[in-house]
This record gives structure tokens, sequence and C-alpha cells, in this order.
């Protein structure tokens, strides 16, 4: 009964690290480009949302509501006067730029917040919970789950079924050809990682309604989402729930067994699929 | 009609015959500087091998690393264990950090180097991450919280009564000298033995590899190998640096002794500032980093966010740093690595004439 509480538990927690990593997901899909500062913009997030709530005294869905248009803005400005220019055959300019942007996010939200931790308030919804079955699980994980498959279901959406999605993978195949078609990359680049923002404003409501946060745990955030898009299969986006899931799964009975070994445990599952399947459990069938 | 082909320049004989001096006066600095001095050379001197060696990863080898933290704080560890355990000296356990790095870095090549580009960027950080939490377990060395040298064995270390009788001094002064000069040796084997690798034919099929892998391929160049070359040579480098670095501090802990921050974005910093894919480009980068963190250090958190955004601007609007804007206006280059076709009909001209 305790593994099976367990297993719903790592389940559960699988839908946050899967929102962490779909952003990530979604802008290496589109320019293969490896954000290093994903992390550290999910706490930036959370921050932001804080700083709402406690300012205009909302609740905090609605101020990641407010939140996430502003973040649409500032990955669209992001891209557009930074990354963009990254953006080529070599791999180092992106990686060292945005390393020095995660520092850079990492010491400002410290001069800004403090190193306190803080956490968003959600009231009675973080204690609710109910029976499933033979185990009772909270609403707030429930929440965070089904808020995942949501966000992987909309970003497929947009994807397969719009113009944008199109856009999307034609620059993603052949930003040449692509551009002879009318499609600007630069500008749907600047959409993309917009979007991914608007996921990252969803991850971080969850991470700061969940537990404490402070400045300094964004790279670990980092890690845990390219351990789940690396078990996902790189370019699958139900993948990366999978591979969110099984990071979850191995946490929490790695913690179950000794609670010194949950991170480990995750980073362990992760080295094993790395050694058998390098390629990912639903590897896109061609790369 | 012969010909030749010559690495030397004339800038490169000039900053030779310097460095010899420069190296001449190092060592015999402890016989008239302060104690502080010392231990700003060391500092200086050790983030300049780190950045020698990252700056081989990713400059030359296209290997851009973020877990070379696994290789500092698993030499300091093992350093660490054969005086703790094995009662044997420091000094010579140095090396044995230098050695524990090179076994770990087989295993981790392994993995990280399934993953490619980017990938293997967070893959190396992964590893160094579950490096630093297995660790962590080893109750015998302390666990979470760390542990010391033993007061005995840092006190009767090799060297260390002779320096006291040479320039007269404290153990723990006599302790910072030795560990300069070792840090001295340590810069200076590492620039030569970089140096020496790129001018050798491995070098220059590394650097084949990383400027077009394709056609480093069509003649018979093996990227595979040239990269396992590298990261083991590199993680060797740093296991030794690591061993060094807290052989002065004489404590450890998980937390510091993997940090990051001190052994990885540091060193990147230095590198890319100073300028990558040169061996003068972390010299420089590396005395601008100290002079930074001397003046601005006080503004804690203001100082790393500047670091992080000079960055950023060297990478987008001067991408070969500091030494690059300077090879651009003068064509100087202090350790040149380029083979230059000399036609000896010119030469003999030249001289005639």
């Amino acid at each position: 009964m305790i593994w099976l509480d367990t297993l719903v538990q790592g389940v559960l927690l699988g839908g946050l690290y899967a929102l962490f990593a779909a952003g990530l997901s979604l802008v290496f899909g589109i320019m293969r480009l490896v954000n290093l500062a994903h992390g550290d913009l999910i706490v930036f997030g959370a921050f932001f949302i804080l700083l709402l709530v406690s300012l205009l005294g909302l609740n905090p869905f609605l101020a990641a509501l407010i939140a996430a248009p502003l973040m649409f803005g500032l990955g669209w400005v992001l891209q557009r006067v930074i990354l963009n220019r990254t953006l080529g055959d070599d791999i180092l300019p992106p990686l060292l730029v945005t390393f020095g942007l995660s520092i850079a996010l990492q010491n400002a939200l410290l001069e800004g917040f403090s190193a306190d931790s803080q956490r968003l308030s959600a009231g009675a919804l973080e204690t609710a919970s109910v029976a499933l079955g033979p185990v009772t699980v909270g609403v707030m994980p429930l929440l965070t789950f089904a808020s995942a498959i949501a966000v992987i279901m909309a970003l497929n959406f947009i994807f397969y079924r719009t113009a944008l999605g199109r856009a999307f993978r034609a620059t993603s195949d052949d930003p040449v050809t692509a551009q002879l078609m009318g499609i600007k990359p630069a500008s749907i680049f600047g959409v993309a990682t917009g979007l991914a923002m608007v996921v990252v404003t969803i991850a971080a409501l969850y991470l700061g309604m969940r537990a404490n946060f402070d400045p300094s745990i964004g790279p670990a955030r980092l890690i845990y989402a390219f351990e789940a898009v690396i078990i996902g299969g790189l370019g699958s986006i139900w993948g990366t729930l999978l591979g969110g899931v099984i990071i979850g799964v191995a946490q929490t009975v790695g913690a179950a067994l000794n609670p010194e070994w949950q991170i480990l445990a995750g980073h362990v599952a992760f080295l094993v699929v790395l050694l058998i399947r390098p390629r990912g459990l639903l590897p896109r069938a061609v790369d | 009609m012969g010909v030749r082909v010559e690495t030397r320049t004339r800038a490169s004989q000039i900053a030779g015959i310097c460095a010899l001096v420069l190296l001449g006066v190092a060592i015999a600095l402890p016989a008239f500087a302060g104690r502080g001095l010392i231990q700003d050379l060391f500092f200086i001197l050790t983030m300049l091998v780190l950045a020698q060696w990252w700056n081989l990863l990713a400059g030359y080898g296209g290997l851009v690393s973020v877990g070379q933290q696994a290789f500092v704080g698993f030499g300091a560890y093992a350093m660490f264990g054969a005086v703790i355990l094995y009662g044997l000296d420091p000094v010579p356990s140095i090396l044995i950090a230098g050695v524990a790095a090179l076994l770990l870095a087989i295993p981790t090549a392994f993995f990280a180097f399934r993953l490619q580009g980017a990938y293997f960027a967070i893959g190396t950080w992964v590893i160094a991450e579950v490096v630093r939490l297995s660790v962590a377990q080893w109750k015998t060395l302390g666990g979470g919280t760390g542990t010391s040298l033993p007061r005995s064995a840092t006190r009767d270390m090799w060297f260390v009564d002779g320096i006291k009788a040479l320039f007269d001094v404290k153990t723990s002064a006599a302790r910072d000298i030795l560990a300069y000069w070792l840090a001295l040796a340590l810069a200076v084997l590492t620039i030569g033995a970089i140096y020496w690798l790129l001018r050798a034919r491995r070098g220059l099929a590394l650097a084949a590899a990383r400027d077009n892998a394709e056609a480093a391929r069509s003649v018979g160049v093996d990227a595979g190998r040239a990269r396992w070359f590298v990261y083991l040579w590199a993680a060797f480098g740093t296991g030794l640096a690591g061993g060094l670095i807290y052989l002065q501090k004489a404590r450890i802990s998980p937390d510091a002794g993997f940090s990051v921050l001190d052994w990885t974005a540091y060193v990147i910093f230095i590198v890319v500032i100073g300028g990558i894919g040169t061996l003068e480009g972390p010299i420089i980068g590396v005395l601008i980093f100290f002079l930074l963190q001397s003046l601005l250090a006080d503004y804690g958190s203001w100082y790393l966010m500047a670091l992080g955004v000079t960055a950023i601007v060297v990478m987008l609007f001067a991408p070969r740093g500091i030494w690059g804007l300077i090879t651009d206006r003068t064509g100087i280059e202090l350790f040149p690595v380029r083979r230059r076709l000399i036609l000896n009909t010119t030469k003999q001209e030249a001289s005639d004439g």
C-alpha cells in the first residue's frame, strides 16, 4: 500500500518536472538552442508571480494569468535582442551566453529578493486532498499533473493544427526554404521563446505553490528538465511527460528508501536510460 | 627551392625569453614578497591551470563541459582519502588526485559522449552532481559536512621544514610558499603540455576535427579518439589542480569541492573574457578576473551579475575575447600554433639583402 502511494506521488511529481521540461523541449525542437538559464527563468517567474501577489493582493492563479503575457514579451525580447545573435553552427555562443545569463539572473534575484525562502500561498488548496481508490492524493499535485497534460496537449495542438505550428515546423526543418515561403525565422524564434516563457510561467506557478523557492534553486530545475527531455527522447513532447514521470517516480522511491537518496535516485535513473537507450524512450523517427 | 614549416614568430621568441625571466622572478618571489601576495598568486595560478584545461576542452576540442568541478572535487577527496585513511604525505597525494580524476573521467566520458553539443554540457553537470551526492554519502570523510586534513599531516608535510629553515618563517607561511611553488610548477607544466600537444600531430588533428569534422575524417582523423584524449588529459590536469587547491585550504566539504560556481563558472568567464581557443586568452582572463574580484568582491551578488553580463557582451560582440581583439589589431601571437610555410629562397634573399 505504501509502495502504491509512493508510486502515485512520484507520477504526480513527474507532472511538475514535465512542466519544467516542456519549455526547454519547445525551444530546442524549433531552434536547436539549449537555454542554460531555463531553470533560473522558472525561478524568476515564481518571484514575478510572488511580486504580483504581494503588491496587488491577488490569488496566485490570477497573478500567473497577468504574468503570462508579460513573460511572453520578455521571452520575445530576450530572443530577438540576445539569443538570435548567438544562433549558428558554432555551439559555443548560445551555451556561454545563456550560462552568463543564468549567473546574472540568479544574482539579480538574490539582490532583489534576498536569499530567503519564499512560497506562493494557495490557501486551503495547499492541504486539500481527494481519495482516488485506495490512495489519497493532494489536490495540488493532481492539479499540477493535469496542467502538465493540458500544456502538452495545447503545444501539440499549436504544433500540428495551426499556421503558427506549421511555421515552427518548417523553420525547424529548413530555415532557408522556410524563408522562401515568407517566414521570418528571427520572428518565429521570438514567438517560440515567448511561448516557452508562458509555459515557464505555469511551471513557476506550481513550483511556488508546492514548495519553497529561493534564487539559488534554478540550476537544479534545469537539470531535472534536461533529464526529462533526454529520457523522453529529443523532440518528443509526450516523451517529455514520460521522462518527467520517470524522474519523479525514481525520486520518490529513492526518498522512501533513504531521504538522502532522493535527488541521487533521479540522476541514476537518467544515467540508466542514457546507458540502455541513448536516444531516449520515445525518440522522434528522424532527427 | 626548399620549403620549411615553422610555427615560431619573432613575438613568440621575445615572449619566450620574457617568460623565462618572469619565471625566475616568480621562483625567487617568496624571498621578498609578503604572505598575502603569495596567497593571491596561488589563487591566480590554480585558476589559470583550471582555465587552460577547460580551454583545451572547449576551445580546441569543442567539448563544452559544465562539469569540471567533478574532477576538482573528486581529486581533492582522493587526496584527502590518501592522507587520512592511508597516512600518505599530502604532497605526493596530489598525484593520486590527478590519477583519481583520470579514472573518474573514463566512465564520465562513456556517458557524456553519448550526448551531443549542448546536451553534453548539461550531461557533464549531471554527472558532477551524481559524484557530489555520492561523495556526500562517504561517512569516513565527513559525509555532507566535510572534513579537514589532520594537523600532523599538514605540519610534517614534505619540504615544509626546509622552507622554514630557508626563509625563516612559521609553518603556516612555509605551507603557503610550498603550495605557491607547486602551483607555479603545475601552471608551467600545464601550459607547456598543452602548447606541446597543440603543436604536435594530435593537436593538428584536434583543430581539424573541431573546424570541420567531415573534412577531418576524410584525411584520416579519428575525431572520437581525439575527443577521448583531450577529455582524459583535461580531467587529469583538473584533478591535480583540485588536489593542490585543497592541500592549501586543508578543509573540504562536498558543496565547496564540487561547487559549479567556483570551479566551472569562474573558469568559463576567465576563458571567455580572455579569449577562447588561444593559450594567451586564459592568462589575460585570469588577471582581469582577479582584478575584478579584488575590486568588486565586496559587492557580492552585484559583482557576479556584472561578471555574467560581461561574459554575454564579450560573447556577442567580441567572441574571441580580449586576446582576440589584441591579435586582430597587432597580429601578435605569443604561443603560435599555426603552421606557416616558409620558402627558403625568399629567406636567403632576405638575409642577402
